[in-house]
């Protein structure tokens, strides 16, 4: 598709909002600069993210027939207790969204509303941070339809005992859906706060969803993220999850990614404050078609900080899984230690797996270590288990379940967890 | 029980066993001595099933079938347990919980219901004291991180949870302290009976002090050159394998 005919199609839907007005207006052009990134952009190189823009894309957010009962027919298992935020076509739906905390303790209201009450400095000064990160089209177009987002926080030294869950929704019933979801999450010093993104398609035609997520973590806030993409077949994603710890902190993200056609995802800490922790943990199990693109970046800018990465992958069918990791080691980062893992299996015979770490380092006292693997399954193992009586499929879906495990159990939440484990054993085709 | 015909097996293209006929009846207990090198874990290994050795010659008959031609589950299935000389560490995944899969699987195969979680677990409490393994062992990952004798503690809980007709012991006693050594015996030796056999890999004399050996054999270079009764253990114990080689080689002379 011609991307000038893309501009206009866009260009219509544009929304004029009072209060994000500016910041559209800053990003749209950005757009038409820039452009969507093709494979000869570096950080793109795999992922083929143009084709995707189809002409007569439903990219209108507004639009859907899709009911309150088929929402929550959707909605994780019941014994989950979750402040739930619904988007639907990558708008924010108050009236389909409910919270088990307090405003005492939780607030989440538009993106718009935040961007002209009380919470509007910090609108001003945080949204569209990542941007720094990510000069490409496909953050800026994003940032053009900023209205719509969602506003979260945290309050001061709260604890959110129930994770919030955002459901992505992808109305594709009438044609390929196309949407933008824009979240800025506050966590204030000493809050607690659990997120979960998930996404679900629904109806038959394809989709791609376009987000962009920015948290903000201040002194002693634990911030633990999940992003868990079960999304089938038809579902394309590209997201960037942008977390800053303001303050000395720790903040955690784990990456589970088990269907999709093209997803990408983009995965930034940026640890701005001094003795701070990071964690990143990513598990992608791939089969079909599906191209996982991981890119994550740790961004050490203080001193005495730990970050900690640990990726797997398990690629079967023809499906390719793509890692990298850079990691930023600023001038005034002394005492770093930074460390990265990339472990991958190759189970399908047209599987592959493409692994890159890339360390940036400007300071001169620090531990870094990196390693990558891409391996099949251990035989002496899988022997070992078969020699007990446990049958050839039976057998590789212990190991493969014990390879993944180690990242799965990186969530915190044991629903969250259970669930995701649950999803796991099922795609193995094992449960205990 | 188990008769072996002139088997042969080679792995990439190394040939390795070269003609072993052996023939294990049920209520027997068998040990093979022999220098290292000689083949004693790859004919275990081949009986198991496993697939990197290539049999380029002979038969086995395992209770009336062809043993060759089952996959390693189905021969463990049928009953046969190989306890490792070096039991593999498996991340990841749970002692207990394997140990359930396995057993399962064979009653699964044998047409039995799956024990239910209470049944298993005094199945598990019985077996333990048999062994003398802790249960905070089986809590951990297989074998991950495990001493030398936890890991063989270890494969003789697992055989004991089995029950297998014919228990393959390659080097169980290497390792094992010599509490641990009378404790693994002593556990055999509870589990033989008229209808089971074992064969037993060893390169010590002690071990068959206590797993006392009805035949013991002498695997040298691929074949069994030497067969005969447990004073033959003795008798090597005393003078090595050198005059077994002597005799060999004027033989072929
Ligand atoms: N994967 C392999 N590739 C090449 N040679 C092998 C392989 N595995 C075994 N061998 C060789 O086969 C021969 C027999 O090995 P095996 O392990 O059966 O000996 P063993 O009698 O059990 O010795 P030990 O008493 O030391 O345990 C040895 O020479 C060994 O090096
Ligand atoms: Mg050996």
């Amino acid at each position: 598709m011609e991307i000038t005919s893309l501009n206009k199609a866009f260009e219509q839907k544009r929304s004029g909002s009072a209060t994000l007005g500016t910041f559209e207006e800053q990003n749209w052009s950005s757009f038409d600069q820039w452009g969507l990134p093709a494979l000869k952009h570096e950080e793109w190189k795999y992922t083929r993210i143009r084709t995707l823009f189809k002409e007569g894309m439903l990219v209108d957010g507004a639009v859907s027939s899709l009911s309150e009962e088929t929402i929550h027919q959707h909605f994780l298992p019941g014994e989950l207790a979750a402040n739930a935020v619904v988007f639907v076509n990558g708008i924010y739906q108050s009236a389909l969204s409910h919270y088990t905390a307090g405003t005492d303790q939780l607030i989440v209201k538009s993106l718009e509303t935040a961007a002209g009450d009380e919470d509007a400095d910090f609108v001003k000064k945080h949204l569209g941070h990542s941007q720094q990160y990510h000069k490409d089209g496909i953050n800026a177009l994003n940032g053009a339809f900023a209205a719509g987002g969602v506003f979260i926080r945290a309050k001061k030294g709260k604890q959110v005992v129930d994770p919030v869950v955002i459901y992505h929704f992808s109305d594709s019933t009438t044609g390929f859906r196309f949407s933008q979801p824009r979240i800025l999450v506050h966590a204030e010093a000493a809050s607690e706060l659990q997120i979960l993104e998930t996404y679900i398609r629904i109806g038959s035609e394809e989709s791609l969803t376009n987000e962009v997520i920015e948290i903000c973590a201040e002194t002693d806030a634990h911030v633990h993220y999940v992003k868990l993409q079960n999304e089938g077949t038809g579902a394309s994603h590209t997201g960037t999850t942008h977390i800053r710890q303001l303050g000395r902190c720790t903040t955690h993200a784990v990456t589970i990614t088990l269907s999709g056609m093209l997803v990408r995802n983009n995965l930034n800490m940026i640890m701005e404050a001094a003795n701070s922790e990071s964690h990143m943990y990513g598990l992608y199990l791939l089969n079909g078609k599906t191209l996982a693109d991981n890119h994550t970046i740790v961004d050490n800018q203080m001193p005495n900080c730990l970050s900690n990465e640990l990726y797997k992958g398990i690629m079967d069918e023809e499906s390719t899984g793509v890692f990298n990791g850079k990691i930023f080691v600023r001038q005034d980062a002394q005492k770093t230690n930074a460390y990265q893992s990339n472990k991958n299996i190759l189970i399908g015979n047209q599987s592959s797996a493409n692994t890159k770490p890339q360390l940036e380092i400007f300071a001169d006292d620090v531990k870094c270590s990196h390693g990558c693997t891409v391996g099949k399954l251990d035989e002496n193992a899988l022997f070992y288990l078969k020699a007990r009586g446990i049958p050839d499929d039976k057998a590789k879906a212990l190991l493969l379940h014990a390879f993944a495990v180690d990242v799965l159990d990186q969530i915190k939440s044991d629903a969250i967890r259970a669930y995701a484990d649950q999803l796991i054993s099922e795609r193995l085709s094992y449960s205990e | 029980m188990l008769k072996i015909d002139n088997l042969q097996a080679r792995i990439e293209e190394k040939e390795i066993l070269k003609g072993i006929n052996l023939e294990i009846k049920p209520g027997e207990v068998h040990a093979i001595m022999g220098p290292n090198g000689s083949g004693k874990s790859t004919l275990a290994s081949v009986l198991a099933g496993r697939e990197d050795y290539e049999v380029t010659g002979g038969s086995v008959d395992f209770l009336g079938k062809d043993l060759l031609e089952m996959a390693p589950e189905d021969r463990a299935k049928e009953g046969l347990f190989l306890a490792f000389q070096y039991p593999v560490e498996i991340p990841g995944v749970s002692t207990t919980n394997f140990i359930k899969t396995a057993v399962n699987e064979k009653r699964k195969y044998q047409g039995l219901e799956p024990l239910d979680a209470a049944q298993f677990l005094k199945t598990m409490k019985e077996k333990m004291q048999l062994v003398q393994i802790n249960q905070s062992l089986l809590s951990r990952s297989l074998n991950e991180g495990f001493s030398g004798g936890e890991k063989k503690r270890n494969e003789i809980f697992q055989m004991a949870m089995l029950e297998p007709k014919l228990g393959i012991l390659d080097e169980t006693d290497s390792g094992l302290d010599i509490d641990a050594l009378r404790i693994v015996a002593n556990g055999v030796n509870q589990l033989r009976s008229k209808d089971n056999a074992f064969l037993v890999v060893t390169h010590y004399q002690r071990l068959l002090d206590y797993i006392v050996p009805d035949f013991v054999h002498v695997l040298y270079n691929g074949k069994i050159v030497r067969s005969g009764t447990k004073e033959l253990a003795l008798e090597l114990e005393e003078k090595g394998y050198d005059f077994i080689k002597a005799e060999l080689e004027a033989t072929t002379a």
